[in-house]
């Protein structure tokens, strides 16, 4: 049986497609068999910052109309034998996706024995994003500390909680919150809401805080998932969290301000 | 001015802000989700049978579910026109 995980938001810009590159490398990094689904039918980007950009040559949406076959389509990374992409179609329609169709892919994904299948859903509440909440068996929303982020986030948790296959069948989508560009410096000076804030809004169990980091772009622009980036804070935190989804007890990283001496208060430096 | 800081009051910060205000907004948008999907559809129909009998505009009827601990509660308001 593979795992189903969709990361989602509901605001777009918040960190989905870096969230979703970084665990799936991460999963994967940790001996798992797992396949990363880009659902942004029309604007797909997750071949970007898995850096398979050059190599997709047919996507989810001729799987699901039968144009090719799913070995055809599917991406394998270099990095990482057990780790596979499969892109969004640049063109077609995002009513491309019918739930028969997802449905399918996703079971003959399993068949192949992915472990797990991330699926990375696009901004909104339309259909690319509708269906990838609809298979998931747990859901990774990511959140910024800031309200128009959080307003989302609660609003797709109202989706998954109401219109998912889980819930339909009476069973519930396993929630997990991933806080992204989070900056302690402001959380302390008061001018960003804190982990225990947005935890406390939302009420749904923390599974990791990923601090705002030059090694995102970084990542990005080279294409490499930033959890590669081993060395990085980003990176760090993000195999943290990947950890904790796998069942680890780790402590929350980078999210304490670095103390400032008396002096340098005083002198008002260092902010 | 970074001496002065130090022991000025502490006013309440933004970050504050945005969580009251969040917290407001959230529990308000829950309560109408909660709420049974007919809600929108009895308002429409009970306009409907109220302009066979009086002109009315559509935001003159009002209709609220609260819950009272074990039942609900719901409350039509209708305002009719002076005649």
């Amino acid at each position: 049986m593979a795992t189903v995980v969709t990361v989602t938001s509901g605001k777009g810009g918040v960190g989905k497609t870096t969230s979703s590159a970084a665990l799936a490398a991460g999963l994967a990094k940790a001996g798992h068999r797992t396949v990363v689904i880009d659902f942004d039918v029309g604007l797909r980007n997750l071949d970007l910052i898995m850096g398979v950009e050059r190599r997709v040559v047919f996507d989810f949406v001729n799987v699901i109309s039968g144009e090719a076959t799913l070995n055809q389509a599917l991406i394998q990374d270099k990095r990482m034998e057990n780790l596979s992409i499969l892109a969004a179609s640049q063109t077609k329609d995002k009513d491309a996706l019918s739930e028969e169709g997802v449905g399918q892919v996703l079971d003959q994904l399993a068949d192949m024995g992915f472990e797990y299948i991330v699926c990375d859903s696009p901004a909104g509440i339309e259909r690319g994003a509708t269906m990838a909440l609809h298979f998931a068996d747990h859901a990774v929303i990511v959140t910024n500390p800031e309200v128009s982020s959080v307003r989302d986030s609660d609003r797709i948790l109202g989706i998954l909680q109401s219109k998912s296959k889980r819930a339909k069948e009476g069973g519930k989508v396993q929630e997990h919150l991933l806080i992204t560009r989070y900056d302690p410096v402001r959380v302390d000076q008061g001018e960003m809401l804190s982990k225990e804030d947005v935890c406390d809004i939302l009420a749904v169990k923390l599974i990791g805080v990923i601090p705002e980091s030059k090694a995102v772009l970084k990542a990005s622009n080279t294409g490499v998932p930033v959890i590669l980036d081993e060395d990085s804070d980003a990176g760090k935190a993000y195999s943290d969290a990947v950890a904790r989804f796998l069942g680890d007890d780790r402590p929350l990283r980078f999210v304490t301000a670095k103390k400032q001496g008396l002096l340098s208060r005083i002198l008002g430096g260092g902010d | 001015m970074a001496f002065f800081g130090l022991f000025s009051s502490k006013q309440k910060t933004s970050a504050a802000a945005a969580k009251e205000r969040l917290q407001i907004l959230i529990s308000h948008e829950r309560q109408n989700r909660e709420g049974p999907d007919f809600l929108p559809d009895l308002q429409r129909e009970i306009l409907d049978v109220v302009k066979k009998y009086v002109a009315i505009r559509d935001d003159q009827v009002a209709i609220r579910l609260d819950r009272v601990g074990d039942s609900s509660v719901l409350e039509l308001n209708v305002t009719l026109p002076e005649r």
